[in-house]
C-alpha cells in the first residue's frame, strides 16, 4: 500500500501537486507512480523560464522499466527544477514527495487545481 | 489463477513485488532492481527459475532423436553432465525455442522456457512417435539460480565435503548429482548473467530450505527484472525477443550453436542451409547510447547504409555501465553507428558485438 498525503492534490496520471504559502505550486509524482515504474534511471524536466498547460506533457521520467510522460496539474510559468534530479534520479524511488519534487510552478490560475484529485479521490482511483 | 513456485510464500514474506510472468506470478524484484543488478554482479544473488520447464529423455533412440530435434548436436557432449545450448528449430527454420541439453546417466534433460512450454512439449511428443523415447516433464523440480563472482563460495558453504568437491570439480557448463541425502541435487555451472554461479535443481519440497540457507549465506534474493537486465548486459538472448517462430538462428547470433555435422539431418536444416548460401540480410549487433536516455524494445535503427530500417529486440538502462545499452536486428550492411528513433527524435547510437559486461567487467 502507498503512501498517500492528505495536503496534496492529485492527477490520476499520477502526480501530485502542493500549494505552497507563496502561491506557487510544487509538483511530483506520487508513491504509487514510483514504486509502479521501479528504479528511476533518467528524468527530463521543462526549462526553467517556459511555459506548462495544466494537463499537458511537462517531462519525462525513465525506469530500467519504461518511459513515462508526467502532466502539469496546472498552468503557469517553470520558476525551479529540482537539479538534484539530474544526478540522483533515485531520490525520486527513495523520497517522492519530498526530497524527489520535479518542478515549481507560478501558477496562472490556482483554481485549475479545483479540478485535481483530493486525496481521497486519488486513494479511490486506485483501487488499493 | 496464476502458477505458483514452491517458493512463492517465501517470496511475499520477503517482500517480493510480484507480477504475472507468462503465466506464472513471480518477483520482478524485492525493492529496488538495480541494487539486486549490483548485488549479482559484485557479490552473490540468487532467482527463483522454478517456473522454467524440465524435460528428461530416455530410451533407445534418445541420442539420434535429439540429433533430429535440435539445431546443436548433442554428439558434442562426452561426459556425463556436461551442457549444450541449442535452437529447437521449425520446418521453416524459425526458432520454437531455445534450450539448454544436459548429457545424464540415464539420458538427456532440457530445460526450455516457461513461456513456451505448451508448444514447446507439443512439439517435442509429435517428433518423438517416430523414435523410441520417453519424454518426461518434470514440474515437481525447483530450481534456484545462485549468481555472481561470491556465489559458488557462499553455496559450498552450505555442503557437505563431499557436495563441495563434487561442484567445484564442475568445469563451467556442466553439472552433477550431489550425494548422500542431497542425491536428487543436480547442480550445474551454468546461468544467465553473465557471471559464475550455478542453477539447481532439486525437489520442490527442499527448495524454501536451500533459498533461506542461502540468504543467511548472504546470497540476496533478485527478482525477473534483475535477470533481464544482467543477461542483456551479458548479451545473452531471450526467446520472443530476439528470435521467435519466424526469425532464423543465422541472424540471431546464433550461427555459432548450429551444428553443420555431415549427414545429420536435423528440423530445419534444409530452409538454414539455403538461407546461409543465398546470404543473410540481417544480423543480431549490440547499441550504446552514451545520450541520456534509454532504449527501449521496438524502437526502430535507421541504418546509413541500408534503405532497410532495423529493430531493438531488447532495450534497457545498463546499471553497471550507467548508460543505455540494446540488442537490436539491422540490416547486415551496418556500420560503426547508427540512429534511433526514440518518441520522434533521432539519437546516435554506437554499434557494438552484442555483449557488454562480463565478470563484473565492461567488455
Amino acid at each position: 500500500m502507498s503512501e498517500i498525503r492528505s495536503e496534496l492534490k492529485y492527477l490520476s496520471s499520477h502526480e501530485w501537486a502542493r500549494i505552497e504559502d507563496d502561491g506557487t505550486v510544487t509538483i511530483g509524482i506520487t508513491d504509487h507512480a514510483q514504486a509502479a515504474l521501479g528504479d528511476v534511471v533518467f528524468v527530463e524536466l521543462p526549462e526553467v523560464g517556459t511555459t506548462v498547460n495544466a494537463g499537458q506533457e511537462a517531462g519525462v521520467v525513465e525506469s530500467v522499466k519504461a518511459a513515462s510522460d508526467i502532466y502539469s496539474p496546472v498552468s503557469g510559468e517553470v520558476i525551479a527544477i529540482n537539479e538534484r534530479l539530474v544526478d540522483a534520479p533515485e531520490t525520486i524511488n527513495s523520497s517522492p514527495y519530498d526530497d524527489g519534487w520535479f518542478f515549481k510552478v507560478q501558477p496562472d490560475d490556482l483554481e485549475e487545481l479545483e479540478d485535481a484529485l483530493d486525496a481521497e479521490a486519488y486513494q479511490a482511483s486506485l483501487g488499493e | 489463477m496464476l502458477n505458483q513456485t514452491p517458493l512463492h510464500a517465501v517470496h511475499q514474506e520477503m517482500g517480493g513485488k510480484l507480477v504475472d510472468f507468462s503465466g506464472w506470478s513471480m518477483p520482478v524484484n524485492y525493492g529496488s532492481q538495480i541494487e539486486e543488478h549490483h548485488a549479482v554482479r559484485r557479490d552473490a544473488g540468487m532467482f527463483d527459475v522454478s517456473h522454467m520447464t524440465v524435460v528428461d529423455v530416455r530410451g533407445a533412440d534418445a541420442k539420434v532423436f535429439l540429433q533430429y530435434l535440435l539445431a546443436n548436436d548433442v554428439e558434442k557432449l562426452k561426459a556425463n553432465g556436461k551442457a549444450l545450448y541449442s535452437a529447437m528449430l521449425n520446418e521453416r527454420g524459425g526458432v520454437i525455442d531455445d534450450l539448454i541439453v544436459y548429457l545424464m546417466d540415464w539420458g538427456y534433460r532440457l530445460v526450455v522456457n516457461c513461456g513456451t512450454r505448451a508448444k514447446d512439449l507439443a512439439w517435442i511428443e509429435l517428433q518423438a512417435k517416430n523414435f523410441q523415447v520417453e519424454v518426461q516433464e518434470r514440474p515437481e523440480l525447483a530450481m534456484i539460480a545462485v549468481q555472481g563472482p561470491n556465489a559458488r563460495q557462499k553455496f559450498h558453504s552450505l555442503l557437505s565435503a563431499e557436495d563441495v568437491a563434487v561442484v567445484d570439480a564442475l568445469s563451467v557448463f556442466s553439472g552433477a548429482y550431489l550425494t548422500g541425502a542431497r542425491s536428487e541435487w543436480f547442480v550445474a555451472r551454468t546461468g544467465y548473467t553473465g557471471e559464475d554461479g550455478y542453477e539447481v535443481m532439486l525437489p520442490e519440497a527442499e527448495a524454501e530450505n536451500l533459498w533461506r540457507s542461502l540468504v543467511n549465506a548472504g546470497v540476496r534474493p533478485c527478482g525477473l527484472g534483475a535477470r533481464d537486465t544482467l543477461r542483456l548486459e551479458a548479451g545473452m538472448n531471450l526467446y520472443g525477443h530476439e528470435m521467435n517462430d519466424e526469425v532464423s538462428p543465422l541472424v540471431a547470433n546464433m550461427a555459432w550453436t548450429i551444428a553443420w555435422t555431415e549427414g545429420r539431418d536435423f528440423i530445419g536444416r534444409a530452409v538454414l542451409e539455403k538461407a546461409k548460401a543465398e546470404g543473410v540480410r540481417d544480423k543480431l549487433v549490440g547499441l550504446v547510447m552514451h545520450e541520456r536516455g534509454v532504449l527501449r524494445d521496438g524502437y526502430p535503427v535507421l541504418v546509413a547504409e541500408s534503405d532497410r530500417q532495423g529493430v531493438i529486440t531488447s532495450g534497457s538502462f545498463s546499471p553497471t555501465l550507467g548508460y543505455s545499452i540494446a540488442l537490436a536486428r539491422v540490416p547486415v550492411e551496418v556500420g560503426s553507428s547508427a540512429k534511433v528513433l526514440i518518441r520522434g527524435k533521432e539519437v546516435q547510437v554506437d554499434v557494438v558485438k552484442p555483449n557488454f559486461v562480463r565478470n563484473g567487467k565492461p567488455v
